[in-house]
């Protein structure tokens, strides 16, 4: 069962990518850079993903670590002269310290008293962001397009704000991402981090040291969050504190919600969705977010398993 | 000196209110175990319905009035709607409602918006007079919406100590299927709890709004204090909740005096944080596990 | 203002109009009176020569919901009006005008999307009317990486900082430096020495601290407190507290749904005998100067971009503006009496359309390969003269920084409306530019 689902998840999630991959050729330019901004965020969403849907710890705190990757690399980059991979590197072990510390205190906590926890510090990052508005450019936020310089590739130069650039970084993220979190949720800690998410008490019976598989998933996805954040400031240039707001932690909860939490696709789909969704309301009615309200409550008595999971309950039992 | 007085003061009356506000959250919480993340939306409800109730009767203490019967009920059927038709579809599951309410919490803050605007509208206070002090002048009526906030709290206690709706509240909290073999109508005492909590804070917002305008985004900041608040005093324990609130409200006023307030928001949480290292539980809390 | 002086004023927008009735050839289109949400007038549009008739299109980007949704409904009725009207006169280059509105909800992750949406789905000529400052900065690199003119309509620093680059312009509505730089000499003279600031925590609030300091050390006057305030304050009492005794001004600027409990709650702390004020009118934007809880305000003064009442210039220009976006002589819809209009700001709308006409016209901009013809055609500018096309006042424009300068009003409360007391010139408020957006590459 193991191997035959690595299988097919492996060749669902390559079909998925390579059509991505082949998209970029056919897409018209709007769409194209639509396309580029929902994988970034839909990888955004996988990280968050890992801890909701499979080690069943729900964190409405998220922007916390999207934005310490962002802001991380983005200022080592403007003030440190870092390149851009330097940046990336920097801002990926910033969150990687922050979410383990993090994670060391909140994980005293559980269920509600968890996400209220995630919640406020969410809320501190943000206002931290805002009292240290010297450093940061507060509220404005600043752009990076001026110190980015080009990347050499293959002998040519580009701008990373390129679109032949945006898309397949953004791609080879996402797909880095699916690759990983899927390895790892069919590997044996995969497997603890599920048994926690359907009973924690019997798993802490059994011998397992729960604190330790959840501190694991707490870090991993808030690291996977910060490092989509960096790469997000490097394509798409603009930092601001939009990004550690609440609304950027609820985001990927709606978007992992809809396409299935604990499904490995569900993020990339819902993320995409929500974004046409908007996008597509926007042009009808100035009151986009009453319509995400009224989404996310049908969706989640309806379709509480999202598209992906009523998929997998209904026909495809095997999809990871 | 004068500094540290008027700090206790406002802190004194913001704690009143946060306590009215917060507990309604954490009553929810106490009895039916979940977490309404649109519990601001209903105080905003109470001060936009407060506005509307003002302007239709042109006159600052009829509209008071008006707006202290009609807010709560109003808003209470709301909650009681949101309770039948969502919360019980998705059976109470914690995870589940903190999504479905924040779901609501867009349709309500969107249709307020739709519907009232998006600028602040002012309320006039229904009595007006200025106390003064020999350092500063101070709001009259804020003092009395202390009063008024202390009569209701005073109130609810009385609710949950010496009705029997009370006591089915307090039945149903302690153990769900015990009280239901009992002869507890606890689907009705879900909805009268949750109508409960929603209606404090409308009853909240109707109070407030003559000290600060309406506007369709002010359910965000109550929210989170009142989060901070239960997660100290300790989810599901009334007392807590209320000892939390003054605790929270008075340290805010003087610590907002001394530092600058975005650092004192910080500082309050890491307080939390602490709080939470010691006894995960908060400070009156019962063990979840 | 001068019987000489009005006169002066009367000329130049006789002079502009006539200058309009030169490129208009189709002017005497009476028919524009039925637009419903459409902004093309048909009939205009038969009346164009052949072969011109392709639209020019104008994506504005529009805070229809967030927190500028007050100013994006204003900023909305203005632009249709400019529309409206600039067809009805021939259009620009004998082009209807045609405007397409995107909401970017006031959040700068969708600012960006929305400039994209623009650019690349609709295709439109140029971008613009983006009012918030954190928009700004999160969307004009993004028209910079792709390559179209964006004309902002923000009143913030940063185009004229140099922060952004060389497609953003500010041509028609003054910066926050310049209005402080102008009127903060009038607010010492006349009000006094010792001042205390009290500002919104933030970007916006920095510039008016950093600003009326620099301006104070200028002059000799003494800054007695800095007050910053957090934007979601919804309780002030505790900062009054701070405001030392001395302080014979308190210099207020702040913004959001806090305003009016901010005024009430300085009445309550102060009583009867307090400081003077002096605040600006971006903390009454769309809050009618008669609404319970300003009464602490009688007397005091404020700066106005664009005097909200009537008979605070009453030029032949600014009234016709004021006629044809539907505002009333105490600055309130004509439709609607409690709908009070952002009338500092929406103005800039207003002009802007017409200066991106003037600069087409005179650059001869047919199509995108143009831009760097029309770039350079308007870093040329000089200024704009007052009339109906800039009723706000003539501007200068400096190519150098992309910002317009101008007139700046002092206004009095005082039996229940704004009374202009004082104008400033237009050199009251420049400053040496810090920035040259001319050598920077496109």
């Amino acid at each position: 069962m193991k191997r035959k689902s690595l299988i097919y998840s492996l060749f669902l999630k390559g079909g998925v990518l390579l059509l991505l991959f082949l998209m970029q050729f056919i897409l018209p330019t709007y769409h194209h850079s639509s396309f580029s901004k929902i994988m970034i965020l839909a990888s955004y969403a996988v990280g968050y993903n890992f801890l909701l849907g499979y080690t069943g710890l729900m964190s409405l705190g998220h922007a916390m670590f999207f934005a310490s990757g962002m802001y991380s690399a983005g200022l080592s980059i403007l003030y440190l002269g870092f390149t851009p991979l330097e940046g990336m590197v920097f801002g990926t072990v910033f969150t990687l310290t922050m979410s383990l510390i993090f994670g060391l205190f909140a994980l005293r906590t559980s269920g509600v008293s968890f996400l209220i926890v995630t919640l406020m510090f969410g809320q501190t990052f943000y206002l931290a962001i805002l009292y240290y508005n010297e450093l940061t450019y507060g509220q404005d936020g600043f752009s990076l397009t001026n110190y980015l310089g080009s990347l050499v590739l293959f002998g040519e130069e580009f701008l990373y704000s390129n679109p032949v650039i945006r898309y397949n970084f953004a791609l080879i993220l996402l797909a880095v991402y699916l690759l990983i979190t899927t390895i790892i949720i069919l590997s044996p800690i995969g497997r603890i981090l599920i048994a926690i998410r359907e009973n924690e008490a019997r798993t802490q019976l059994l011998g397992y040291n729960v604190f330790s598989y959840k501190l694991f998933a707490l870090t991993f996805s808030g690291t996977l969050a910060g490092i989509s954040g960096a790469m997000h400031a490097l394509l798409f240039s603009y930092i601001g504190t939009t990004f550690a707001e609440i609304h950027h932690s609820i985001s990927p909860l709606l978007w992992t919600l809809l396409g299935g939490a604990g499904t490995v696709i569900g993020p990339l789909l819902g993320t995409g969705i929500m974004y046409y969704l908007i996008d597509f309301i926007s042009g009808i009615t100035s009151n986009y977010l009453l319509v995400v309200g009224v989404i996310l409550v049908l969706t989640i008595i309806w379709f509480p398993l999202g598209i992906m999971g009523t998929i997998r309950q209904r026909w495809l039992k095997w999809l990871p | 000196m004068p500094m540290v007085f008027l700090a206790v003061l406002d802190g004194t009356v913001t704690a009143f209110v946060l306590a009215l506000i917060a507990l309604g959250l954490s009553l929810v919480f106490g009895v039916m175990r979940i977490v309404n993340v649109a519990h601001g939306e209903f105080f905003m409800l109470g001060a936009v319905l407060s506005w509307f109730a003002y302007n239709w009767t042109a006159d600052s203490v009829w509209g008071f009035v008006l707006a202290l019967l009609i807010a709560p009920v109003i808003v209470g059927a709301i909650a009681v709607i949101s309770e039948r038709y969502i919360l019980r579809k998705v059976d109470y599951n914690p995870e589940s409602t903190i999504v479905a309410t924040i779901g609501i919490l867009y349709v309500i803050q969107q249709l307020t918006l739709m519907g009232f605007g998006p600028e602040a509208r002012p309320v006039e206070a229904p009595i007006y007079f200025r106390v003064s002090f020999p350092w500063f002048g101070y709001s009259g009526y804020k003092l009395l919406v202390a009063v008024m906030s202390g009569l209701c709290l005073c109130g609810v206690w009385l609710l949950l100590k010496r009705t029997k709706l009370g006591l089915y509240m307090r039945a149903t909290q302690q153990d769900y299927e015990i009280a239901t073999t009992f002869g507890v109508p606890t689907k009705k005492i879900y909805a009268s709890v949750f109508a409960l909590g929603g209606g404090l804070a409308a009853l909240a917002g109707v109070l407030v709004v003559p000290i600060r305008q309406a506007d369709h985004l002010m359910g965000l900041e109550p929210l989170l204090l009142s989060f901070i608040v239960v997660i100290i005093g300790g989810l599901g324990s009334i007392r807590g909740t209320i000892i939390a609130a003054f605790l929270i409200g008075i340290s805010d006023g003087i610590i907002s005096v001394f530092y600058e307030p975005t650092l004192a928001k910080m500082l309050a949480t890491l307080f939390v944080v602490m709080i939470l290292i010691i006894k995960p539980s908060g400070l009156f809390g019962e063990n979840q596990q | 203002m001068s019987n000489k002086e009005k006169e002066k004023i009367d000329q130049q927008s006789e002079m502009n109009l006539s200058r309009r009735s030169v490129l208009g050839a189709g002017a005497a289109i009476a028919g524009a009176g039925i637009i419903g949400s459409q902004l093309i007038d048909p009939v205009a549009k038969t009346a164009y020569a052949a072969g011109s008739d392709k639209p020019i299109r104008i994506g504005f980007q529009a805070h229809r919901t967030g927190i500028g949704a007050l100013y994006g409904r204003w900023y909305e009725r203005t632009t249709n009006a400019a529309a409206k009207y600039i067809n009805s006169i021939g259009g620009i280059a004998g082009r209807p005008i045609e405007i397409i509105t995107e909401d970017d909800g006031t959040d700068p992750k969708r600012g960006a999307d929305v400039v994209e949406k623009l650019a690349t789905k609709h295709k439109v000529d140029f971008v613009y009317g983006t009012l918030f400052s954190h928009v700004v900065m999160g969307s004009a690199p993004r028209a910079g990486e792709l390559k179209i003119p964006y004309f902002v309509v923000s009143e913030g620093y940063h185009v004229a900082s140099g922060a952004l680059n060389r497609y953003v312009f500010q041509p028609c509505i003054t910066d926050v430096r310049s209005q402080i730089t102008a009127v903060s000499n009038w607010i010492f003279s006349n009000l006094g020495k010792n001042v205390a600031l009290i500002y919104p925590d933030y970007a916006f609030g920095y510039d008016h601290r950093d600003y009326a300091s620099a301006a104070a050390a200028k002059s000799g006057a003494k800054i007695t407190a800095k007050i910053a305030i957090p934007p979601t304050a919804s309780s002030f009492t505790r900062y009054f507290v701070k405001i030392p005794k001395n302080t014979e001004v308190i210099y207020h600027v702040m913004v959001g749904p806090g305003v009016l409990t901010f005024v009430r709650e300085m009445g309550e702390h102060y009583g009867t005998k307090h400081p003077k004020l002096f605040g600006f009118i971006d903390s009454l934007e769309g809050v009618n100067i008669n609404s319970s809880g300003l009464e602490f305000l009688d007397g005091s003064h404020f700066w106005e971009a664009m005097p909200r009442y009537a008979d605070g210039y009453p030029t032949s220009g600014s009234n016709f503006y004021r006629d044809a976006v539907g505002v009333d002589n105490t600055g309130a819809s004509k439709s609607d009496s409690k709908d009070v209009s952002a009338y500092s700001h929406m103005f800039g709308c207003w002009e802007t359309l017409f200066a991106i006409k003037e600069a087409v016209e005179q650059s001869g901009y047919k199509s995108k390969k143009d831009y760097k013809t029309l770039i350079e055609t308007f870093e040329g500018f000089t200024g704009f003269n007052e009339g109906i096309a800039h009723p706000q006042g003539s501007k200068v424009f400096s190519g150098k920084t992309h910002q317009g300068y101008g007139q700046q009003f002092v206004s009095q409360v005082k039996n229940g409306k704004f009374n202009v007391v004082h104008r400033t010139s237009i050199a009251d408020g420049m400053y040496e530019p810090e920035t040259d957006y001319t050598k920077k590459s496109l």
